[in-house]
């Protein structure tokens, strides 16, 4: 969060469900606004439109997570804090500037552990690595000499 | 030009813009610099220029123009582009804009892709975002990689497919056959995929649920290898193995159980053990017994079992993690109708839950302890709930309020009580109780004969303390109006008489009627009160004097009582008494809840207690429903969600048949590109046996002196036509014109615009274009 307290900055957002932009961008102001006004002593979870929303707050950053009548809430705060740790784990000591200036990579992380909403593996390792991996390639594509090199084959 | 600049560097440059403006500014600045580097097709940084653009979407600004760019870098053979190119898609397209399905045929060629993070991206991209249409066309390719033996791929591929569910139903059967062994897997991100890809089907089908109960054994052994095993490091959360895994499967055996004998059965074991084994110091294994619980109450458990799920719902509720109390709560809150005196175990745990901080948890406590409210408790829960009442938040005061009348009405132990507790509401939170309440209690008051005099002394007092709260007035004024007789007599038995005479009542009612805190409607109930008191008191004359002044009021209202008041006073004066005189009791049309009063005596009593619509109220579940049995015909229709619609029968073919079969030899060629040497003629066909549809087959050729490789022609039509692209003859355009390459396209009537986006590998570069084919001649699609 940037400049006041009152006002919300959004770092990354993933939707699961086709909305239209300026439907997104409206859920988006109603949801910041609901979730800064909250209190320390409220608990987590809180009832927006048809859906539950869960969050957490870890240092300046809020994570947010809407989810339908007969999901779990409890468990979804192991979801968000699984995600917290993976962040943490890739960036090591992950802050929110982290987020800010490699927010695709956070993408990529967060895309390797959800899809449609559920999670992909249950292992923190797994998940790590497959990043880790797609990350090589990635370097390859940038200099594919010195991998030629590294290989002992130029 | 120079390089675009890096992405970090444009987010460093931004973050020091001081004003929105600023910002704005540079944004603009950047955006120009971007567009004009996708217009020189500039292949190098268009990944970079895309990430740029992904960012800049993200802090609010317009990014629409990235949208074909970044199928582009999708269609790129390095995995940078591709990995951008998909975020992009994810963050930009989506299945309003027709360009989403040009992805199709890239994600179809990387599902296929030699590289397992190729691959993965295609199925990620497609489970999150992909259409109907392009899940109708890739569904193969996904039902394909459910079977691999690549666990990376296969876990993948499960989710994918239960998007493709959610997307397109119908597809469901070709999913079976692959679910065969899913669950015999060791890898727990297939397993998990697989619990979820089992419950998305289980919950869609009934022919599904009953094929799956099957599964049940194997479930419960997975579930409980999960909880005796020992540590396992790589799915250890806080000494406790997988408990997203074992929170799934709980979930589907949830599903599995309900109304099955046999399946539920087989599962209390399981249940049991894991109700009575889990380590509930953190959250995650409290999320694991919340998960146990739903399942319990949800399935045919024995009651032993239940008693537990209760008891773990007591035991949340006096955990210090809110978090926990309020799904205890919830939890309670839907099961407290059919386990009603298991619950009432723990209502003084709910009960102290009133004075819980938080919002939300105050409310389901309120709610749950007006459900627990019975004969035997009423006293003490009151208590409780007029406590609640005096200290609690604005926004709860009219539902608390509302539910202490209704149990009052259910439950009062007497009449005196009735009366005290409906006092003790109007005062704490008079303005807060709605306004059909009046109208009920005045009701409830009429027929309680024998405290009236209690009843009109009491409010009596409290208007003498305050004449703000209005509802509280117009219930006082109504009785004054009634009882003043057994007021100024002193006729009270159950407490002490007070001593007032007939000018100090006048006084407070006339006080009403000036005073700048009473709305229009308590003037009414005020002026009407006095006249009410010309057959009850001897000072008529002052009664009189109160009528004429008002026969001039600017409040229409209050003119027209007037006037129609003393009109009384001086014309019909003989009929004065018996218009006057006590009310009957009112016969209830309903025991409980907002009703219509009738009355019984036939005359008019001046909009006093006109009945007005109830608003709906918040009350416990089985109270609601009797209430709407009683009113009758307020049934609630569920609405049900229809599927959406598919693409249109095609208007055109019928026409088609109409007008008989149109020689198809007849459709001339046409040259649909003809661009940096390549070309691309168009030839029609009719399909047969269907004519409706055009077979097209493109010809391309190369009239320059290299060869263009990875030749690759995609089309997009709108949504409303339907096309299939079938192989190309060869992926090699030769050069100098010394062969073609033949696509065949089949197309539900071309007309005038479609996107066609090709790609090709000449001299060494990469080449990519767009173009829009709109010269169709009109016998391919009459």
């Amino acid at each position: 969060m940037q400049n006041s307290l009152r006002q919300g900055k959004l770092r990354l957002q993933k939707w699961y469900t086709a909305t239209a932009e300026r439907d997104k961008k409206k859920m988006v102001r109603e949801l910041m606004q609901i979730v800064l006004a909250r209190k320390p002593k409220m608990c987590s979870f809180l009832e927006w439109r048809d859906l539950k929303i869960v969050y957490k707050r870890y240092a300046s950053l809020y994570f947010c997570c809407a989810i339908e009548e007969q999901d779990n809430e409890l468990i979804t705060l192991e979801v968000i804090h699984r995600f917290v740790e993976l962040l943490d784990k890739y960036f090591g000591s992950v802050c929110e500037l982290d987020i800010i200036f490699n927010f695709e990579k956070a993408y990529f992380i967060l895309d390797e552990f959800l899809m449609g909403g559920e999670i992909q593996d249950t292992s923190k390792k797994s998940v790590l690595k497959a990043i880790e991996q797609a990350d090589l390639l990635q370097e390859e594509d940038e200099s594919p000499r010195s991998v030629l090199e590294e290989m002992g084959l130029a | 030009m120079p390089a675009p600049i890096r992405l970090r560097e444009l987010i460093r440059t931004i973050r020091t813009a001081r004003t929105q403006a600023e910002e704005r500014e540079m944004i603009q600045k950047e955006c120009a610099a971007i567009r004009s580097s996708f217009r020189e097709e500039d292949n190098t940084y268009r990944c970079r220029n895309v990430a740029k653009l992904l960012y800049m979407h993200m802090l609010g600004y317009p990014a629409h123009f990235g949208q074909l760019e970044c199928l582009k870098l999708i269609a790129s053979q390095k995995f940078t582009d591709k990995r951008i190119g998909y975020l992009g898609a994810m963050l930009l397209l989506d299945e309003r804009q027709d360009v989403h399905l040009l992805m199709t045929n890239c994600i179809k060629n990387d599902l296929n892709h030699s590289t397992q993070y190729v691959q993965g991206l295609a199925l990620c991209t497609l489970g999150c975002m992909g259409s109907s249409e392009m899940c109708r066309d890739l569904a193969g390719e996904v039902e394909k990689l459910l079977k691999t033996s690549n666990s990376y791929l296969r876990k993948k591929a499960a989710l994918c497919a239960v998007h493709v569910i959610r997307k397109v139903p119908e597809l469901m059967e070709m999913f079976l056959p692959a679910t065969k062994n899913l669950l015999s897997e060791k890898n727990h991100g297939v397993l998990h995929t697989s619990v979820v890809l089992l419950t998305e089907m289980c919950e869609r089908s009934p022919d599904m649920l009953a094929h799956f109960r099957k599964l049940v054994p194997q479930l419960v052994r997975i579930l409980k290898n999960l909880i005796m095993s020992g540590y396992s490091p790589e799915h250890d959360v806080s000494g406790i193995s997988d408990p997203f895994l074992q929170v799934r499967i709980l979930r589907l055996l949830r599903i599995l159980g309900k109304s099955d004998d046999d399946s539920s059965e087989a599962m209390n074991d399981i249940l049991a053990q894991v109700a009575t084994n889990t380590e509930t110091s953190k959250n995650v294994g409290n999320a694991i017994l919340y998960e146990t619980v739903l399942t319990i109450m949800d399935i045919k458990s024995e009651s032993g079992l239940r008693v537990l799920a209760i008891n773990i719902l007591g035991r949340f509720l006096l955990n210090n993690d809110k978090n926990i109390r309020y799904v205890a709560l919830t939890s309670l809150l839907k099961t407290v109708q059919t386990d009603h005196n298991a619950v009432q175990r723990h209502r003084s745990t709910i009960v102290d839950c009133l004075k819980d901080l938080d919002v939300s948890i105050k409310r389901r406590a309120m709610e749950l302890s007006f459900a627990l409210v019975n004969g035997n408790n009423i006293r003490g829960m009151m208590k409780e709930l007029l406590y609640f009442l005096d200290s609690c938040d604005p926004e709860f005061k009219a539902d608390c309020a509302s539910g202490v009348f209704l149990a009052a009405e259910k439950y009062a132990p007497s009449k005196r009580w009735h009366i005290d507790t409906i006092m003790r509401v109007l005062t704490t939170a008079g303005s807060y109780v709605r306004d059909d309440s009046v109208p009920n209690l005045i009701q409830l008051i009429t027929n309680s004969v024998e405290m009236h005099a209690y009843t009109v002394q009491r409010l009596y007092k409290a208007l003498l303390d305050d004449i703000s709260q209005q509802p509280l007035v117009q219930v006082a004024s109504w009785c004054i109006g009634e009882y003043g007789d057994l007021l100024v007599s002193g006729q009270c038995e159950e407490e002490e008489p007070i001593q007032v005479t007939e000018d100090e009542v006048l006084d407070v009612l006339e006080g009403l009627l000036v005073s700048n805190l009473s709305t229009p409607v308590t003037r009414g109930y005020a002026l009407t009160a006095i006249m009410k008191l010309s057959t009850r008191f001897s000072s008529v004359n002052r009664i009189k004097k109160v009528v004429s002044i008002y026969g001039s009021s600017i409040d229409v209202e209050l003119q027209q009582r007037a006037v129609e008041y003393n009109a009384l006073f001086k014309k019909y004066d003989h009929m004065r008494p018996a218009l006057l005189e006590r009310m009957p009791i009112m016969e209830k049309t309903a025991t409980n809840g907002p009703t219509e009063i009738v009355q019984t005596n036939g005359e008019t009593e001046p909009s006093a207690v006109e009945p007005k619509h109830p608003p709906p109220v918040t009350q416990p579940a089985n109270q609601a429903n009797d209430l709407l049995d009683l009113l009758g015909g307020n049934d609630v229709v569920p609405v049900i969600q229809t599927t959406m619609p598919t693409k249109p029968a095609s208007a055109g073919g019928e026409l088609l048949d109409l007008l008989g079969d149109l020689s198809l030899s007849g459709i001339p060629p046409m040259t649909a590109y003809n661009k940096n040497g390549l070309k691309i003629d168009f030839t029609f066909e009719r399909a047969n046996p269907n004519p409706n549809i055009a077979v097209i087959t493109i010809h391309a050729s190369n009239s320059t002196e290299a060869e263009m490789t990875d030749f690759v022609f995609q089309a997009a039509v709108p949504k409303t036509f339907q096309l299939q692209l079938l192989s190309p003859s060869s992926n090699v355009v030769p050069a100098l014109n010394q062969g073609t390459v033949t696509q065949v396209i089949r197309v539900l009537n071309p007309q005038k615009v479609s996107l066609s986006m090709l790609t090709y590998t000449h001299k060494g570069s990469p080449v990519q274009d767009l173009a829009e084919v709109n010269n169709f001649p009109p016998q391919s699609w009459q």
